[in-house]
């Protein structure tokens, strides 16, 4: 079956042939993928679905990655959806699930799209696959890359933290290093796209990268039993993602896969200091004005968003909103994901969680919806943002005695 | 030669402005619009600069000194 036949401008609806392209020549606006959705419906189906192996390429019908097409897989994906009950308890909510993420191979949502994006590319003859990136999906197109077994050109800005520049370095890519100030290395990866034949993961094979985030959405409607929760948060950088959850649940309800008479609401989580997409949302307008990010929530601070626009229409469209909180909000989420339900996120899942919590405590939902947060990141990428000020963490220092375990403990 | 896809954002003082116009008049730089939004407070342009690199670079300066932020077309690139 051939699902792709195409590509289309979502802005002025100009039809391109399949290729490693991501803007319109027409009108510069995004270019998506053209499915044909009738052979998709004679092809898939829930009993496919059970049948196929347990990561997200058991949705590959919903792929951009045609049948024939040896995939580039660590095992991404179909991470666990929890009942979070104690979460829930805290925040009044009786049926909250969380989206557990961390789980991945990179340990971030990077991987279901990066794995798409390297699948798509090896198999168009590209032989070399490269991104900008000052974390995750760095980690990701690194470890892909080797896995893929392609020669890889990750770009960084020279002052990333090392912790974050080994976890990359180890899979061996070429780590470049750049001097320069944000819009500076941003300017010189255009100039890259021109002027190399490779894959850039989020810029030219775009299109197709972007296609892997809605396995997030079709997972989450089998672990519900097919059903169509009522809200779901995303947290929100270029907006990427948040786009393609919305086109994931309406192909869910129009192939008749899910069951329910409407989308979820789809809200979206930003923090305060990049909040984009917020500002605008909160001044009624859908003209999203960059911003210079400031905020601990590095892996979303991405102060021109792509997709903002988009974003705001499907959150309006579908009932959602965005909502953003502050830094203190972010570290205090974190902490209380950890403790009610044992799970460590990055800042990035604290911006979900924290928006989740500020939304439930000022009454949005009655406490008996189906809530779905996407908690995207692990808390290892970033654990220096739940340390204490001498960069540890409380602790109970004792002398080696049962006295001393006494006197300083059992107070 | 090179290309650019850029995003000029102007505020309400230069709506009424001849920048783009100026900005061939004054660079070796063709500019190509290909989308835009104007209101009368305020827009957005989406545009294609071709020229010189170095004469891009000057242009784009130019623009800023005008108070026009020139982003690029697609947003940021690092992820
Ligand atoms: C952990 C994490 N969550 C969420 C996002 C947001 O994704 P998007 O750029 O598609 O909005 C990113 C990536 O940028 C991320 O690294
Ligand atoms: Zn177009």
């Amino acid at each position: 079956m051939t699902r792709v036949i195409g590509m289309r401008c979502r802005e002025c609806g100009t039809d391109y042939p399949v290729q490693a392209t991501h803007v319109c020549e027409m009108c510069f606006g995004p270019l998506d993928v053209v499915y044909d959705y009738d052979a998709i419906k004679r092809a898939i189906s829930r009993e496919k679905i059970a049948a196929g192996p347990p990561s997200m390429w058991r949705y590959r019908d919903l792929l951009p990655v045609e049948d024939d097409v040896p995939v580039v897989t660590l095992g991404e994906g179909f991470t666990p959806l929890v009942l979070a009950e104690r979460l829930g308890a805290e925040l009044g909510l009786s049926r909250l699930y969380l989206k557990n993420d961390t789980m991945n191979p990179t340990n971030s949502f990077k991987d279901r799209v990066v794995s798409v994006a390297i699948s798509w590319a090896r198999a168009h003859g590209f032989e070399t696959i490269g991104c900008a990136s000052t974390g995750n999906l760095a980690n990701a197109v690194a470890a892909y890359s080797a896995r893929a077994g392609l020669e890889s050109f990750v770009f960084i800005p020279a002052d990333l933290e090392p912790a974050k520049i080994i976890s990359t370095s180890v899979f061996g890519p070429n780590l470049v290093a750049v001097r320069g100030n944000y819009d500076q290395v941003n300017r010189l990866c255009s100039q890259l796209v021109e002027s190399y034949p490779w894959a850039f993961c989020n810029i030219n094979v775009r299109p197709f990268y972007a296609e892997g985030s809605k396995t997030l959405d079709f997972e989450t409607a089998e672990q519900l039993g097919w059903q169509v929760p009522d809200e779901v948060i995303i947290p929100i950088a270029s907006g990427c993602q948040f786009v393609k959850h919305h086109r994931a649940w309406g192909e869910l309800l129009d192939l008749g896969l899910a069951e329910g008479e409407r989308q979820p609401a789809l809200t979206g989580a930003q923090a305060l200091g990049c909040a984009p997409v917020y500002n605008a949302w909160r001044d009624g307008t859908d003209q999203v004005m960059p911003v210079k990010p400031d905020t601990i929530a590095k892996s979303i601070a991405i102060g021109n968003p792509s997709d903002g626009t988009y974003v705001i229409r499907m959150a309006r469209e579908t009932g959602g909103v965005v909502e953003a909180v502050s830094e203190q909000e972010i570290v205090d989420s974190i902490k209380l994901l950890a403790r009610t339900e044992g799970i460590f996120t990055e800042t990035a899942g604290g911006v979900t969680i924290g928006v989740l919590a500020k939304l439930a405590r000022a009454g949005r939902w009655k406490g008996n919806e189906t809530i779905v947060a996407y908690v995207t990141g692990h808390g290892l990428k970033t654990a220096d943002a739940v340390a204490g000020p001498d960069g540890t963490a409380h602790r109970f220092e004792i002398d080696p005695t049962l006295k001393s375990f006494r006197e300083v403990v059992e107070v | 030669m090179a290309r650019r896809r850029v995003k000029l954002i102007f505020g309400r003082e230069l709506v009424t402005e001849p920048v783009i116009y100026q900005l061939g008049k004054n660079y070796e730089i063709v500019s190509n619009i290909r989308r835009a939004d104007v209101t009368r407070d305020e827009g957005w342009v989406l545009l294609e600069l071709t020229g010189e690199p170095d004469e891009l670079e000057k242009g784009v300066a130019y623009l800023e000194s005008r108070g026009i932020r020139v982003e690029p077309a697609e947003g940021d690139l690092v992820e």
